[in-house]
C-alpha cells in the first residue's frame, strides 16, 4: 500500500510563479524517503500541499488510500508534519504545546497526557516541559516539533530539514530516533540539505527540480550510478605540477592537497602503486564531497 | 467526539491565554469604566439630572458594560487569531483533522469568555456608584452573548485579513471606537438635532446598547426587537462569512 500518492500535482501562486509543473510520486508505506531538491525546487510547497497548508492549483493527494479532498480528516489524521520553521506558540509551554496538538487531533485528556510524557522523553524533553518555549535552545524546539509531530502515532510523518542548525551531536540522536520511529512502522519522507543523511537514512529518493520530479529511484540504484570517485590526498612533501596519472584526473589544490578523480572501475590500489611509482607519498585520504551530493549536482545542473 | 475534544482544547488555550495575561484584559477595564463612573456619571452626571425617568449614572451603566464587551470580545480575538498567524503556530490547526467550524467555535467562545468576564468586572464597579433593579435579567444576558459573539466575529474576520499588527488596531480605533461613542452610550439619541438622530440609526451598535439597557433599566430609544434581529441577522452574516473565508484559507494559506 502506498502511504502517500500524488498525481498530476500542480501549483501556481498567484503571482504567477508556477512552483509545481505536475508531480506524480508514490512512496510505499514503511519506506524512508527522501524528498531532495535545491532551494525553491518545489519541495516545500510540494510539503506544504501535502500537509493541507498551501492549496494546490490541480492534481489529487492520497494518504494511506484517503483522498486529501474528499477524506480529509481521515487523511490529516494520517499525518505529523515537522515544519521548516519553528512555529509553535513561543508562550506556551512545551507540554502544553504537546497537548495541545493532542487535543487537536481529538485525543481523550489522559491518552493526551501519556501520549505527551512518552513523546517528551522521547526526544529528551521531559525534564523542559514547563519551561516557556521561547526559552528553550534551537535543538530543542527542534525536538520540540518532533515530538509534537507524534504525539498522535502518525502512520506518515513529513520531516522538512528537521536538524538545520543543530549540532553533530543532536543530529547524531535524531538520526537514531528516526530510524526507531521508522523501524516501529512509520513512513517517514525527509527533506535535508545534508546529502549525507538522506544517504545514511533513506532507502528511495525523489528528486525535484524546478518543480518536476527529475529522480526517482531507491538509494542503492542511484549511488550505482556513480563512474567517478572524487579524493582528496594529503601528501607528505609539497609537489610543484600535478602528477600524470594513466585514466585519472588530478589537480593540485595546495602544494601538499592533491584531488584526484578517480573513476569506478578503477582500484585505489592502482592508484596507489602510480603515486608510489612517481615517489609521491600519501600521508591521507578523504572523499571529495559526499558520493550523494556528486549526483545531485550532476542531475540538477 | 473529537471534534468536541478539538474545541474544547483550543476553547481551554483561548481562555487560558486571557486570563494569563490578566493585568492586560482584565484590569485596565476596571480602572477605564471607574473613571468613567466617577467623571462622567457622579461629576457631571449630577447636573445632568434624569432621563426616561432613571438618573444619568444608571442611564449609563448599561452602555459602559456593553460597551466594555464589544471592545473586549473584539480585541481577544483580533489579537489572539492574528498573533496565531504572525508566530505561524495556525499551521498547528491547519496540519489537523479539526473542522473549520471548531477553530471558529474556539476562537469565538474564548472571546465570549473574554467579553462576559470583563463585563462581570465592569459591572461589580458599576455596582459601587450605582444601584440598579435588573428589569430583564435574561434579556440583558442574552444581548451581551449575541454582542460579545457578533464582536468577536467581527475581530476574527479583521485578524484573517490583517498583515500586520498596524492592521488590527486601525478598526478598533477608526471604526469601532467611534460607533461606539456615537451608540448612544452617554446620552439618548433624544438629545440630538433631527438629522443627527436619523444618522445614529444607522449605527447597529446604538440598538445593541438600547436594548441593553432596556434589559437593565426598562427604557430605550428603539424598537428592542429590531435590535435582536439586527444582531443576530449579523452574527449570521458573519459566521458564513468567517467559514467561507476558512474555506478558502484566505490570508492563512498560502
Amino acid at each position: 500500500m502506498n502511504a502517500l500518492s500524488l498525481r498530476n500535482l500542480r501549483k501556481t501562486y498567484n503571482n504567477g510563479f508556477e512552483a509545481l509543473k505536475g508531480i506524480d510520486l508514490d512512496v510505499k508505506a514503511g519506506d524512508f524517503f527522501a524528498l531532495l531538491g535545491a532551494n525553491g525546487a518545489g519541495k516545500s510547497t510540494t510539503i506544504g500541499i501535502i500537509s493541507s497548508l498551501v492549496n494546490e492549483t490541480s492534481g489529487t493527494v492520497s494518504v494511506f488510500g484517503h483522498d486529501l479532498r474528499k477524506e480529509n480528516r481521515q487523511a490529516k489524521s494520517c499525518i505529523g508534519l515537522v515544519p521548516q520553521e519553528v512555529n509553535f506558540n513561543q508562550f506556551e509551554t512545551a507540554q502544553n504545546i504537546v497537548m495541545n496538538q493532542a487535543g487537536y487531533y481529538g485525543m481523550p485528556y489522559k491518552e493526551a497526557k501519556a501520549s505527551t510524557e512518552r513523546c517528551l522523553k522521547l526526544l529528551q524533553l521531559w525534564d523542559k516541559r514547563d519551561s516557556v518555549s521561547r526559552r528553550l535552545s534551537g535543538g530543542m524546539k527542534r525536538r520540540l516539533m518532533i515530538a509534537r509531530a507524534l504525539v498522535h502515532s502518525p502512520k506518515l510523518l513529513i520531516l522538512d530539514e528537521p536538524t538545520a542548525g543543530v549540532d553533530i551531536e543532536i543530529r547524531r540522536s535524531m538520526w537514531e530516533m528516526m530510524r526507531e520511529v521508522n523501524q516501529q512502522g512509520t513512513t517517514i519522507i525527509l527533506t535535508t540539505h545534508y546529502l549525507e543523511e538522506a544517504e545514511n537514512l533513506c532507502r528511495n529518493i525523489a528528486i525535484i527540480h524546478q518543480g518536476l520530479i527529475v529522480e526517482n529511484s531507491d538509494m542503492a540504484t542511484l549511488l550505482s550510478r556513480i563512474h567517478v570517485h572524487h579524493f582528496l590526498l594529503d601528501l607528505a612533501k609539497p609537489l610543484e605540477t600535478a602528477p600524470q596519472l594513466a585514466g585519472c584526473v588530478c589537480e593540485l589544490v595546495e602544494d601538499k592537497v592533491l584531488s584526484v578523480s578517480v573513476p569506478k572501475d578503477k582500484s585505489l590500489n592502482q592508484l596507489f602503486a602510480q603515486l608510489s611509482e612517481q615517489a609521491i607519498e600519501v600521508v591521507s585520504l578523504k572523499n571529495k564531497s559526499n558520493r550523494l551530493e556528486q549526483l545531485f549536482m550532476d542531475i540538477v545542473q | 467526539m473529537s471534534s468536541a475534544i478539538a474545541l474544547r482544547t483550543i476553547a481551554v488555550k483561548e481562555i487560558r491565554r486571557f486570563v494569563r495575561i490578566w493585568p492586560q484584559t482584565l484590569l485596565p477595564p476596571a480602572i477605564t469604566t471607574a473613571l468613567y463612573f466617577l467623571i462622567f456619571g457622579k461629576l457631571i452626571g449630577s447636573r445632568i439630572g434624569m432621563i426616561h425617568g432613571i438618573s444619568y449614572m444608571d442611564y449609563i451603566v448599561p452602555g459602559i458594560i456593553l460597551m466594555s464587551v464589544i471592545s473586549h470580545s473584539y480585541a481577544n480575538v483580533v489579537s489572539s487569531f492574528y498573533s496565531t498567524k504572525f508566530q505561524h503556530n495556525i499551521e498547528e490547526l491547519l496540519v489537523s483533522p479539526v473542522p473549520n467550524w471548531v477553530i471558529l467555535a474556539g476562537y469565538i467562545i474564548g472571546g465570549i469568555a473574554r467579553g462576559l468576564l470583563v463585563g462581570t468586572v465592569v459591572t461589580l464597579i458599576s455596582l459601587l456608584f450605582s444601584k440598579i433593579a435588573v428589569q430583564h435579567l435574561t434579556l440583558s444576558l442574552l444581548v451581551a452573548v449575541l454582542t460579545a459573539t457578533l464582536f468577536s466575529l467581527a475581530g476574527f474576520i479583521n485578524a484573517v485579513f490583517a498583515d500586520s499588527f498596524d492592521d488590527i488596531s486601525i478598526i478598533p480605533n477608526f471604526v469601532l471606537t467611534p460607533l461606539s461613542y456615537l451608540g448612544g452610550v452617554f446620552y439618548t439619541v433624544e438629545m440630538l438635532p433631527d438629522v443627527w438622530q436619523s444618522i445614529s440609526l444607522a449605527n447597529p451598535i446604538l440598538y445593541m446598547v438600547n436594548t441593553f439597557r432596556y434589559g437593565l433599566c426598562g427604557v430605550t430609544d428603539v424598537d428592542i426587537h429590531v435590535g435582536l434581529a439586527m444582531t443576530c441577522g449579523f452574527i449570521i452574516v458573519l459566521t458564513l462569512f468567517s467559514l467561507l473565508l476558512l474555506h478558502k484559507g484566505v490570508g492563512i494559506k498560502n
